[in-house]
Formats: structure tokens, C-alpha cells, sequence
């Protein structure tokens, strides 16, 4: 073996440097959440229209009186969304304000929806292009914000609320009130 | 029965690689010789059986049996047949039989045609090929059987992705699958040269035509399939740095600097160990490419096969494969020993600057495609993009477009500096011309600015190599490299047009309404449904006028598919020889008014036409090395006639 041979296992070295990385990705697949940059930060500023005539629609004065809030982010497309119903009820029986985007609906929809699985929502904004659900950083839906009363986001909560995740999110609620 | 027929061809040549295989590595043994006489047959007999079971899967497509699992989940009955055709391979196990098919006709036709190298070093190549082929071969027959039937036929099939159902589309995966695994040919080769330490230039010059076929493939693939993400997706954007761009991407930057060193390698026997390694990495980025996009383990437009098993096999095959090639080169590279030498000031010089800078480019390709693994795995997420992979890249591709520019002119070994000067100022002087005239004109950003000044500067070097000679007799591999390295010059230029004076404009017209969008005035007419075979749209009849002209009529889309049930936008294109009109018609808004998105593109089409050329410079190198090599057989031959009558 010459003195430099060294460098030639350079190139097998690198490679096994790739097969490990890759090995390990794919025994643990990625986490497909993307956590929102937004989080800490004011809510931007959007003013929708009323998703539904029942309900005035949203805008980010109303979210800034001093109240903490919880924000969801739904569909009636959303099977999920569906599936967390029961849970937004519960937290509005126990007093939690819950405001809704509705995300690239139809009136129509949203009507049948909300008679179907329950309507928890003070105020409901129509968000058509996902414009609102962009500026706050979600990337799915559902998702619900705890939204402090200066309008500030506190917490995101990716995914369908469970009935384990309302403690959680009445506590958060509580801390944002602080 | 079509289904086990081509399920039968596939198995019976899985058998003949292995075949291939056994009876190439036994030649290889002192004692083994007697083997030899199988080892073509089997590669030509594998490549037919294989071509075979492709066949049986287009005829069941075109038949749309749906008895059949992967026609059903691919393919409807209501398809024009073109789409029904390219859904046999628009889909993961489909192509995996393209894959196959493509590699087991490689292997054939190397085994068929030739015959240069030292038949020892030839049965390693094509013992290579065989065992390269087997896992894949494996692959296809235990994790992703194209021939599954279903226990129940079908009513109807589900469709083809309406994105896929595109002209251009039908022939972008063959012809980058042609590419891809071509490199194949190399990759066996190499690791043939490198088994029987027979890395001379006789192996360079073998070598060199099959490469020349992949890459030519893979430059009119990397080039279609930009130009459909262009006018397909509707984003106005010609290049991403998707993952699976860049898995085309890579195995052609490894592949041109392979073309490069091989030159020197066959002219001067120099960068012996540097051009086996690039034959070993060109087909390792084709698998790696492909791995990383079918495990899933990249999220991609693109990504169809998102199974970990499927991808954790495909690792195996992976590290077999490249990991085994990596060992043999670290053990044998050694030996190799590095060949003639050679001043700095030199064709070669050139051109182990351009390798130095293709590869770097590689390096940096794959780095931020892969760097969201591996920022991953420490827990960050992040996307890489153009901010990343544009001024990076650039760093490298400048000196590159400098020895692109100079590099023809050299001589080999040795060449003085001084000699090269004048034509070379020239360049320069018109290179800083381009940049005063730009400055003055309002520059655009820097990259773009000094991509439209070297690319009128590179261009017309890029035709100097012509200067004083006879054109008529000027060798067709010289045409070839004139006429590629002006197309990069080309692309260059459309690339920086672009990206300096394109306008966007995204509005909200009335029906009437003229919207102006650089030199064009857009008037919206009117939006009207309309129906395709499985559509229906909406279509928009835009009267475009260029400077006041005559109106000429655009008619974006946006289409509805029914099965499967999906929203597409048709972009429309007005092409005149100085650039494009892209228009996009969007939803409804509520008060009557449609979205319209529009963009003039300078000089955008330059991009493609500069890819095309590339290509073509590629062909015409292909031919003339072809066509020597017959006349060469043909001389030796004849000399071989002359001793046996002289012995007479």
C-alpha cells in the first residue's frame, strides 16, 4: 500500500456516512407536524367575512380585547375536524371562547357541517385561499391556537383536540391569561 | 395469461443474470475459461426476455385488463390510448420493470457490439452488469410485482394522475430511465477495468460511446422534464431544486465530468484512477437519486413509493452495489498508478479544472438535498432551496464557464499561455462590453448580470475551436463540443434573461378587461366550459397583442379531471423568438372576476433550445466516435485480409 492510499477510502467512507443517515430516517419516519413560526409573535393582520350568517365573521381586533381565546382552524371537508367536535363542545361548556377559520369552504357546507356536529363557535371567519391559515403558520388542518388577549399566539395545537388534550389546552388557556 | 407470460420472461431472465453472473466471474478463475463462450448469449438472451416482460406489461395496459392489480390502481378505461401506454410506467413497480429492462438491453447490446477491450476485462464488465442487474431483478420479483393480479377483476380502473396525463410526460421517464441506467455501462465497466486491472485507454475509448448514449438521454430528460414542469405546473418557474430534479441532475454532472477525464484518459492515458472513480459515481448517483426519491425518505412532488420496506431494500441494494465498488476502487486504485503527466498549462489542465468544478457542483447538489436529513436528524427542520443551491452552485460554475472558454483551444500536455491571449482578450473585452451596455440599461441582480455576460462571452468561444479550419472536414466529435458548449452558453443566456426581466402579473379581470404585462397588452374575452375525454374545464380566451400588434389568442385552462377526481391548470404559451407569454387562469372570485396570472419571459425558451443543443453536440460526438471505430475495424480487417493473402 502506497502513503497516500488513504484517500482512496475516502469515497466509501462518505458513503457509508450516507447509508447510516439514511438508515436511521427510515427507521424512524419523519415527523410530517410543521411547527408554526408564529408562535410568540401578534397575530397579522386579516379581517374574514362571516363563514355562515348565524356568526359574525373574524378579525384581528377581535381577538385583541384581553380575553384569551382558543383559535381553530377547520374544515368541513376535514374528517378530523369531524372527530374533535365533541371535544370543542366540551371546552366551550366550560367556558373557553372558541373562535373558527373555516378553510377553502362553501356556506353551504359549513352550514351542513356545524348542523350536524355541533356549532362552538362566538365567531367564524371564511378563510377562501388559506391566507389567514398561512400568516399564522399552520399547515393542516385541524389545528387550534391558544391566543392570548393582546393577540398574541401562545401555543398551536396540530392535529384533532382528544379528550386527553382538553385539560391541556384549558391550562394553556389559563397561563395565557396571565 | 399476458400477465404470466411477462411474469415467466421475467423470472426466466433473472435466471440468465445469474447465469451471466456465475459463468463471467468463473472466466475470471484460471481454470475457468471454458465459460466464456456462455457469458454473451446469456446478456443478449436476458436483454430480449426482459424487453419481453416490458411488452406483455404495455399490451396490458393497452387492453386495460383489469384483472391485473397495478392496471387497475394506474389506468381507466376512458384514457386515450397514449396515456394508457405511459401509465404502465407512470407508476412505482412499472417503472421498476422499465428500470430492468433498460439495464438487461444495455448489458445485450455491450455484449453484442463490443469488442475492443481484452475479453477477460469484457466477461468482468458483463459479470458486473449481470449482478447489478440480479438485485434489481430481485427487487422487482419479491417486493414490487408489476404482474399482480387481483383476486376479483375490476369494474374500473382509478385513473392516472391527471398532472401525468401530458404528451410530455408519456416519454420524460423512458427517456431519463435510458439515461439513468445506461450509466449502468459505466459503472460495469469500470469495476471490469478495475477486476482485471485493465484501466488503460482502450477502456476510456470502450467506454466513452455507451456513456456519450446515457448522457445524451439523460440531457433531453433533464431538459423535457424542466419544460414540462414549466408549462405543467403553472408556477412559471423552469428549475426547483425538487429533490428528484436534483436526483437527474447529479448523475449528469457525474456523467460530464466522466465524458471529460475519459477524453484525457483515452488521448493520454493520464487520470486513470480519477475516471474510474467517476464511472463508479455516476450510476451510484443514479441509484442514490432514485432511492432517495422512491423510499420516500425526501418529500417531493414527485415521490410515488412511499414504503419503508420497499425503501429499506433498496438501501441494501445500495450499499451492495456502491458500497462493493468503493471497496474494489479504495483497494485497487492504489495500483492504478496515475499515468502520463501533464503541465498546468494544458488540455488536460482544462480539464481537470472542469472535473474539479463539475464535481464540486455534485457535491453541493447533494449536500443540500440532503442536508434536511441530516439537519433532521438532529432535530431541525429545514427546507433547501434556490437561496442555497443558486449562489453556491455559482461559485463553481463560473470558473467552469472560464475553462469551458479556454480549455478547447489548449493543446494536450503542453501549451504556452501566450498563444491563447488574443482571441481570449476578445472574449473578455466583449464580456465587459455586454456588462457596461447592462449596467447602463438598469442592471438586474449581479448573478444575472454576469450570467448574460459570460454567456455572450463563452458563446462566441465557444465557436473558436472552428477558427482556421476546414469546416467540411472538421471531425464530427470537434462539432459535437462546439456546438454542446455553446448550448450551455445558450441556456446561460435564457436562464439569466429570465431571471433578470421577467414580469409577473397576477390580477383580477373583468370579462374585457386589458391587462398590460411587459411588451404585451392581455385583453380577457371571455371564460367558457369546454370537455376533454375525461375532463372538463374552464377556459379562458385571452387576446394577447405584442406592442400594439394584431391579437393573438391564448387559451388557458383550469381543468377538472373525473377520474381521478383532480384540479389541474393548463397554462396557455405565446412563444415569439424573443420569449414567451405564460398565462394562468385561476378561480372566481365573487364579484365576476377571474384570476389571471401572467408573466413575459424574456428569452426564456433559450433555456431548453440550450439543452437541446447540449444534447445534440452529444449526438454528433456519438456518431463520429461510432463511426471511426467502424472505419477503424474496417482498416484492421483489411490489413488482416492483406497478411493472410501475402502468407499465401
Amino acid at each position: 500500500m502506497s502513503a497516500g492510499s488513504w484517500k482512496f477510502w475516502l469515497p466509501l467512507a462518505i458513503f457509508a456516512g450516507f447509508c447510516l443517515l439514511v438508515f436511521v430516517q427510515l427507521m424512524h419516519p419523519a415527523e410530517r407536524e410543521v411547527a408554526s413560526a408564529m408562535i410568540g409573535k401578534p397575530l397579522p393582520a386579516f379581517d374574514l367575512r362571516a363563514a355562515v350568517p348565524e356568526r359574525p365573521g373574524l378579525a384581528t381586533v377581535d381577538l385583541k380585547d384581553g380575553k384569551p381565546r382558543l383559535l381553530n382552524i377547520w374544515a368541513s371537508w376535514c374528517i378530523p375536524c369531524a372527530a374533535e367536535a365533541p371535544q370543542l363542545e366540551a371546552l366551550r361548556q366550560q367556558g373557553v371562547e372558541i373562535v373558527g377559520v373555516a378553510i377553502r369552504d362553501t356556506p353551504e357546507d359549513v352550514t351542513g357541517f356545524l348542523a350536524r356536529y355541533g356549532n362552538p363557535y362566538a365567531r367564524l371567519g371564511a378563510d377562501d385561499l388559506s391566507e389567514v391559515q398561512l400568516g399564522i403558520g399552520s399547515s393542516g388542518v385541524p389545528e387550534t391556537f391558544v391566543i392570548d388577549g393582546a393577540g398574541v399566539i401562545r401555543y398551536q395545537h396540530i392535529g384533532d383536540i382528544r379528550e386527553d388534550d382538553v385539560p391541556m389546552l384549558i391550562a394553556r388557556l389559563k397561563e395565557a391569561a396571565r | 395469461m399476458i400477465a404470466e407470460f411477462g411474469l415467466a420472461a421475467l423470472w426466466l431472465a433473472a435466471a440468465l443474470a445469474l447465469l451471466q453472473l456465475v459463468a463471467g466471474s468463473l472466466c475470471l478463475q484460471p481454470k475457468g475459461e471454458r465459460m466464456s463462450v456462455i457469458v454473451r448469449p446469456a446478456a443478449v438472451m436476458q436483454g430480449v426476455l426482459s424487453a419481453l416482460a416490458f411488452g406483455a406489461l404495455l399490451l396490458l395496459f393497452l387492453n386495460t385488463d383489469l384483472s391485473v392489480k397495478l392496471v387497475v390502481m394506474n389506468s381507466h378505461s376512458a384514457k386515450p390510448v397514449i396515456f394508457k401506454l405511459a401509465g404502465a410506467w407512470g407508476n412505482h413497480e412499472g417503472s421498476m420493470l422499465l428500470w430492468v429492462t433498460v439495464m438487461a438491453l444495455a448489458g445485450g447490446l455491450v455484449a453484442l457490439l463490443e469488442r475492443r477491450l481484452p475479453e477477460r476485462t469484457m466477461l468482468a464488465t458483463l459479470a458486473a452488469q449481470a449482478f447489478v442487474g440480479l438485485g434489481f431483478y430481485a427487487f422487482l420479483l419479491f417486493s414490487s410485482n408489476p404482474f399482480e393480479r387481483l383476486p376479483v377483476p375490476a369494474r374500473e380502473g382509478m385513473g392516472l394522475n391527471p398532472l401525468l396525463q401530458d404528451i410530455g410526460l408519456a416519454f420524460h421517464p423512458p427517456t431519463l430511465y435510458l439515461g439513468y441506467v445506461g450509466m449502468s455501462v459505466a459503472f460495469s465497466f469500470a469495476v471490469g477495468a478495475m477486476l482485471t486491472r485493465q484501466v488503460t485507454p482502450a477502456f476510456a475509448t470502450a467506454m466513452r460511446p455507451w456513456v456519450l448514449g446515457a448522457w445524451i438521454f439523460l440531457t433531453v430528460g433533464i431538459t423535457a422534464g424542466s419544460y414540462w414542469a414549466y408549462y405543467e405546473l403553472g408556477w412559471g418557474g423552469w428549475w426547483f431544486w425538487d429533490p428528484v430534479e436534483n436526483a437527474s441532475l447529479m448523475p449528469w454532472l457525474a456523467a460530464t465530468a466522466l465524458l471529460h477525464s475519459a477524453s484525457v484518459l483515452a488521448a493520454r492515458d493520464a487520470l486513470r484512477a480519477w475516471t474510474v472513480m467517476l464511472g463508479v459515481v455516476a450510476f451510484s448517483m443514479s441509484m442514490i437519486g432514485t432511492f432517495l426519491v422512491r423510499s420516500g425518505i425526501l418529500t417531493s412532488v414527485h415521490a410515488f413509493a412511499v414504503d419503508p420496506e420497499r425503501g429499506t431494500f433498496i438501501l441494501v441494494l445500495l450499499a451492495i452495489y456502491i458500497g462493493g465498488a468503493l471497496t474494489l476502487f479504495a483497494m485497487r486504485a492504489g495500483t492504478i498508478a496515475e499515468g502520463e503527466r501533464f503541465s498546468v498549462t494544458s488540455r488536460e489542465g482544462a480539464l481537470v479544472v472542469n472535473n474539479v468544478a463539475l464535481s464540486a457542483i455534485l457535491g453541493i447538489v447533494l449536500l443540500g438535498t440532503l442536508y434536511p436529513l441530516l439537519a433532521e436528524a438532529f432535530g431541525v427542520k429545514v427546507s433547501v432551496g434556490p437561496p442555497y443551491f443558486n449562489p453556491v452552485s455559482a461559485i463553481f460554475f463560473l470558473p467552469m464557464l472560464l475553462v469551458m472558454a479556454v480549455g478547447p483551444l489548449l493543446r494536450w500536455r503542453r501549451d504556452s499561455a501566450a498563444r491563447i491571449r488574443p482571441p481570449l482578450m476578445a472574449c473578455a473585452g466583449i464580456a465587459l462590453l455586454v456588462l457596461a451596455g447592462l449596467i447602463a440599461w438598469g442592471p438586474p441582480g449581479l448573478l444575472p448580470m454576469l450570467g448574460i455576460a459570460l454567456a455572450a462571452a463563452v458563446g462566441i468561444a465557444s465557436l473558436l475551436p472552428l477558427r482556421g479550419r476546414k469546416l467540411r472536414r472538421t471531425p464530427l466529435p470537434l462539432w459535437g463540443m462546439v456546438i454542446a458548449h455553446f448550448g450551455l452558453a445558450l441556456a446561460l443566456f435564457g436562464a439569466s434573461a429570465d431571471s433578470a426581466y421577467s414580469v409577473e402579473r397576477l390580477v383580477a379581470a373583468r370579462i374585457g378587461q386589458v391587462t398590460d404585462v411587459g411588451p404585451w397588452q392581455v385583453r380577457l374575452a371571455s371564460v367558457e366550459p369546454t370537455a376533454g375525454p375525461n375532463w372538463t374545464a374552464l377556459e379562458a380566451r385571452l387576446e394577447a397583442s405584442y406592442r400594439g400588434g394584431a391579437p393573438i389568442v391564448a387559451t388557458p385552462q383550469s381543468r377538472y379531471f373525473w377520474a381521478p377526481v383532480q384540479q389541474t391548470n393548463e397554462s396557455a404559451l405565446l412563444t415569439r423568438w424573443n420569449g414567451q407569454l405564460y398565462a394562468v387562469l385561476g378561480g372566481e372570485a365573487e364579484d365576476g372576476r377571474w384570476q389571471l396570472r401572467l408573466w413575459w419571459k424574456p428569452f426564456v425558451t433559450c433555456i431548453w433550445f440550450g439543452g437541446l443543443l447540449i444534447a445534440l453536440g452529444g449526438l454528433l460526438a456519438l456518431i463520429g466516435r461510432v463511426y471511426g471505430d467502424l472505419r477503424r475495424r474496417a482498416i484492421l480487417a483489411r490489413i488482416a485480409q492483406r497478411k493472410v493473402d501475402l502468407g499465401r
